[in-house]
């Protein structure tokens, strides 16, 4: 669990900070997407980045199945449970929530992947008037204009709220999971402790609430 | 401190013997004195139980000051009672008010199976240690005690992991019924010390190994047990282990 | 006639000598021998782990859920050794010394010596075990000073050396465990010995659990289960402790020394009512910086804080000015009851004295702005540095006696009372620690040996480490080698089956008694009896009632006695009834014992032999031995001396004043 979370807490730095590059599209001087859609078209079209890509989905799978895993493992170990539970005593609601979370965040994801990731990698991207989005580049190369999907995507209100959940439940997750994965993989010098309970926090709140703020950017018109 | 009496409502878990169906039944005390300990407050209860021709209620007591670790209830949904780093022998009646309700469980773990009532059996951490929690060392063989310095910050962490008292509070408030936290304590201990060198790849691989085969859950770092832990045992062990459990994994011949 | 077996010899070369010249057991022939340990303690755990490593089939057995569990795990303070780190001028012989003048000259010299010079070995055997002693910085092994010695010899582990001594054992045991030289019985409580042709061969055992009976043969068994403290149902002793084992042995032939020796230590948290189920001991090391007194007038409510200088008496300071607060635990013990009795006791009870720390706090206080170079004027500023060094020596206990009493004794006085803890008495052991029965030992607490009429703190771990570590895998093997020819012995011969017939005939008469009172009253009725008049002070006159009303209550037992449940269940109330049955026994013999010793020795202040001071009288013309009681029937027991002869030590009149 450890190791795979920690690929995925690296990608996360990779995805949001790519995915901030929107928010040059703001004001007077927007760049209508452009240098967001530079940058995922690098991305997209590097080989190394499209076998990391494939690893990435590997070690998703292999979180989900880990995960899912382990709660089975450990949901046999108590056949008869308490009547009154030890409950926010003793642990934080979501470091026994992690099954949870991750469920809504892995239902969070496929919804992402259909909106984004299918249509960049297989369908096309297209408007909502079937019409290829595209962007042209000062040497005259077209590119997916993502930008513009983006733009179109979070003008549903319910997606926006979806995508907003999805980020609340990743930062509960990685709350916990941070902290976790670094006990699990044996730090346990409280100088380094505390250094990466800090680190922890402050990703756990800041990354999501980045990303978090992407729809509600394009949906509120912040960035266009 | 003033003194006061309670009468109290109890809510007991009774279950006849491993394979009886268990439930809760409800009893009543009156005059309990806010300077008895809470196991003395069950003596209360088990001598009008007695008298009334009753079964009176097991579990398991024996030094009754916080250092044998027999006694094990899980006392309002925490193990050992309200009070933080204390163990239900050393609870005391001042921790609860007249006209209280008081639901009293054994251990939950499938690991640890009840015997009776409140008495579960808490072998399994025998067999733990058999595995290898100890140095293997023949009575004789021992060099002078001072022969090998030890630094007194790691004999102190070294003691105070070995400060654990083996009584399952840990097993019981993890929602994994892990046995991390115990495990850890022994493996800390012993591989914090030169003595404890030789054998330290051996003994962190066997032990979880016996750990996982005796059925207790996996850690999910939830900090449960060490919050209850009457020794204030704490999480940097389990980490500690984890380091040595990875190490000796790489170091696998 | 008692025969100690002491080898002859200069008292030095005893040992060694012994060790040159006592029988072996050939590797191949220790496979096939089988030794019983029963108990898990300090010395059982240590002895199985040993005679297991040795190569002999062991078998041990302990009545709680785990052998990790037994009472040596409670032990605070430290275990003394010999081994002179501190270049204090300690030694052999003076360990040896302190230990047969602690224990008022009445142990036996050849074992203490060897005591004290095995007591190094322990100290390495457990480092080497992974015990985390205290250390100093430089990484050396710390020691700290105890009661009645002038050399710092006791090595300790914060104050839980005890339990990190017990887990070392323990650690070592379930490592033969796993090697299949012992087999653990834990849940299991042996309830009888087998006898075949006057050698013991085995014992009938009861698992706790299921309460069925088990038979389990051995060449020879060890008992290892500790004291019988518990007989005065208050005490330090855990709640299931008890002397059943050797009650059993006691009656199967064994001779049981000097039952009346009972250690009152001074500093226990007293009692708060009838509900009172056991007692906390507080550390001896609280006397360092503790002022015990009680209030001038009698009756007097006032808080320990509200009660000004000049109505305070400080009585162990007003009576033993060159001792002052730190005589010896008897002599503490004996005056804070004294003070109670007379109508100055504290509490709601008015059976506690205070312990007080006020003092030491501003004295302590006073030398740390000293060391800072703070003004000397802040009164305020003083306490709280005093504080801050008295909960850096004692912080663990002054929180212990918060959580029980509710008090916080950084503000007020604790209140302390005497309460039994450790009992000297036991079954009568040769030097090669067998009782009078063949094939019979018994080791620690549950042998009387090493300290006489009163124990010196920090010696009581180790014993029972040395006769578990480094005694009994030599002396076992002197009698085993002449067993290696006798077979098991099948557990179906007639002598197993008689046994087990007696110990399920009495479980069956005690569950048919079905009377109205519980066990738990009895044994608080015995505990009364033997607290008021066999404990720190007797006369003729109440030993003689009590042995009355002991077989009194002893015939209303076993005619009222009420048990619930049935035998074939897990039964505490049906194990509790057994060991009080036991304890009323014992209790008599108790009483028998201190009637016969009319003199004041150790902790034992018989009235009638006092000084015109009104101090203790040991009277060595007439008590200088040991009483080994035979016995006979359930009423009678016959005297054997041993007498002690002092060769290298001379006995003295201990004075404290």
């Amino acid at each position: 669990m450890a190791l795979t979370g920690i690929f995925l807490i690296l990608f996360l730095v990779v995805h949001v900070g790519l995915n901030a590059c929107i928010w040059n599209a703001t004001g007077e001087n927007s760049d209508h997407g452009l240098m967001f859609n530079t940058a995922a078209n690098f991305m997209g079209s590097m080989v190394v980045i499209r076998i990391l890509e494939i690893g990435l989905f590997v070690f998703i799978f292999l979180h989900v199945i880990q995960g899912i895993m382990l709660v089975m493992y450990n949901k046999q170990k108590r056949n008869i449970g308490y009547s009154v539970p030890y409950g926010n005593r003793g642990s934080k609601w979501y470091s026994r929530s992690m099954g949870l979370l991750g469920t809504l965040i892995l239902l969070f994801l496929i919804l992402h992947w259909i909106n984004f990731w299918v249509p960049s990698r297989f369908t096309g991207v297209n408007g909502v008037d079937g019409q290829p989005l595209e962007m042209e580049l000062a040497d005259g190369e077209k590119i997916h204009n993502l930008f513009a999907l983006m733009q179109i995507t979070f003008q549903n209100l319910w997606v926006v709220i979806i995508y907003v959940l999805g980020c609340i439940s990743l930062a509960y997750h990685l709350l916990h999971g941070f902290n976790s994965a670094f006990r699990t993989l044996g730090v346990h010098n409280p100088k380094y402790m505390k250094l990466i309970q800090s680190i922890g926090y402050g990703f756990s709140i800041i990354v999501p609430f980045v990303f978090a703020m992407m729809p509600i950017s394009f949906y509120l018109g912040w960035v266009s | 401190m003033e003194h006061y009496t309670m009468n109290l409502k109890l809510k007991i878990w009774r279950q006849a013997n491993r394979d009886a169906k268990g439930a809760f039944r409800n009893y009543e005390v009156s005059g309990i004195s806010s300077e008895m300990s809470f196991l003395e407050m069950i003596d209360v209860l088990n001598e009008k139980l007695i008298e009334n021709g009753d079964d009176p209620v097991a579990f398991d007591h024996d030094c009754r000051e916080g250092i044998c670790g027999m006694c094990s209830m899980y006392i309002n949904g925490r193990p050992h009672g309200p009070w933080e780093g204390t163990t239900t022998c050393q609870l005391h009646m001042r921790a609860f008010h007249d006209g209280d309700t008081i639901v009293i469980e054994p251990w939950r773990a499938n690991s640890f199976p009840v015997i009776k009532d409140l008495v579960v059996d808490r072998s399994a951490f025998d067999r733990i240690i058999q595995a290898g929690g100890y140095i293997s060392v023949n009575t004789g063989n021992a060099v002078d005690g001072n022969a090998i310095p030890i630094p007194k910050d790691k004999a102190d962490a070294s003691f105070a992991a070995a400060a654990c008292i083996g009584c399952g509070a840990c097993v019981a408030a993890c929602k994994n019924s892990s046995a991390m936290l115990f495990l850890s304590a022994k493996v800390t201990h012993l591989a914090l010390l030169p003595q404890g060198i030789p054998e330290h790849d051996s003994r962190v691989k066997d032990m979880v190994e016996r750990m996982d085969k005796e059925g207790f859950g996996a850690c999910s770092n939830t900090t449960a047990c060490e919050s209850v832990c009457p020794k204030e045992i704490k999480m940097t062990n389990i980490a500690y282990l984890n380091k040595e459990y990875l190490l000796a994994t790489l170091n696998n011949k | 006639m008692l025969d100690a077996k002491i080898p002859s010899g200069p008292l030095a070369e005893k040992w060694t000598s012994y060790k040159g010249h006592c029988k072996l057991v050939n590797p191949a022939n220790k496979r096939s021998l089988e030794i019983i340990v029963i108990g898990t303690g300090l010395a059982g755990a240590s002895a199985a782990a040993s005679l297991g490593e040795l190569g002999y089939k062991v078998k041990s057995f302990c009545f709680q859920d785990s052998p990790r569990r037994a009472h040596s795990i409670a032990a605070q303070g430290g275990i003394n050794a010999a081994k002179n780190y501190q270049n204090d001028g300690d030694s052999v012989y003076r360990l040896f010394y302190d230990t047969i003048k602690g224990g008022d000259y009445r142990s036996r010299e050849g074992n203490v010596y060897r005591l004290a010079e095995v007591s190094a070995n322990i100290i390495d055997q457990c480092v080497a075990q992974g015990v985390p002693f205290a250390r100093e910085y430089g990484g050396m092994l710390s020691n700290r000073s105890f009661g009645g010695v002038q050399v710092q010899r006791t090595f300790y582990a914060a104050g839980q050396t005890g339990q990190q001594l017990l887990i070392g054992a323990y650690q070592a045991l379930e490592r033969q465990v796993a090697l299949g030289n012992v087999e653990m019985y834990a849940r299991h409580e042996m309830l009888d010995l087998v006898k075949i042709d006057g050698k013991v061969r085995g014992i009938i055992a009861r698992n706790l659990m299921t309460g069925k009976l088990e038979r389990y043969f051995g060449h020879a068994v060890v008992l290892c289960s500790g004291g019988y403290g518990n007989v005065f149902y208050l005490s330090t002793n855990a709640m299931h402790s008890n002397v059943t084992a050797a009650w059993k042995a006691h009656k199967h032939g064994a001779y049981f020394a000097n039952p009346c020796f009972t250690q009152i230590h001074p500093t226990c948290i007293p009692v708060t009512g009838d509900h009172q189920s056991k007692l906390t001991l507080m550390s001896e090391s609280l006397r360092n910086d503790g002022r015990i007194w009680v209030p001038k007038s009698k009756d007097d409510t006032r808080k320990g804080n509200q009660i000004p200088e000049e109505e305070r008496d400080y009585y162990l300071e007003r009576r033993y000015p060159a001792f002052g607060n730190l005589v010896p635990r008897d002599v503490a013990s004996r005056a804070a009851k004294e003070r109670c009795d007379a109508g100055f006791g504290v509490g709601t009870s008015k059976q506690a004295v205070f312990l007080d720390f006020a003092a030491a706090i501003k004295r302590y206080g006073k030398k740390e702005a000293g060391k800072h170079k703070l003004p000397l004027d802040n009164e305020e500023e003083i306490i709280r540095l005093g504080k801050e060094v008295i909960k850096e020596k004692y912080g663990n206990l002054f929180d212990m006696y918060e959580k029980i009493t509710g008090e916080n004794p950084y503000q007020v006085p604790m209140r302390i009372y005497p309460a039994v803890h450790y009992t000297m008495g036991g079954l009568w052991v040769d030097y090669e620690l067998m009782t009078n029965v063949q094939g019979l030992y018994a080791l620690g607490e549950a042998n009387y040996s090493d300290h006489g009429a009163n124990r010196l703190g920090a010696s009581a771990l180790m014993q029972g480490l040395a006769d578990g570590y480094f005694v009994i895998p030599y002396t076992i093997g002197n009698y085993l080698a002449d067993e290696i020819r006798n077979a098991p012995i099948p557990t179906s011969h007639p002598a197993f089956e008689e046994a087990e017939k007696q110990v399920s005939d009495r479980i069956e008469t005690l569950m048919n008694i079905k009377g109205n009172t519980s066990v738990e009253s009895f044994h608080k009725k015995l505990g009364k009896i033997m607290w008021d008049k066999c404990g720190m002070a007797r006369n003729a006159q109440g030993l003689q009632e009590a042995i009355l009303e002991i077989r009194a209550l002893r015939e209303e037992f076993w005619k009222d006695l009420k048990i619930p449940g049935s035998i074939t269940e897990f039964n505490p109330e049906l194990d509790k009834a057994g060991r009080v049955a036991d304890f009323m026994e014992l209790g008599e013999l108790m009483c028998l014992d201190a009637l016969m010793r009319s003199e004041s020795c150790g902790g034992h202040f018989r009235e009638e032999s006092q000084t015109s001071e009104g101090e203790a009288l040991r009277n060595d013309a007439e008590f200088m031995f040991v009483a080994a009681w035979e016995y006979e029937n359930g009423r009678e027991w016959r005297m054997h001396k041993e007498v002690l002869e002092y060769e290298e030590v001379k006995p003295t009149q201990r004075s404290y004043k």
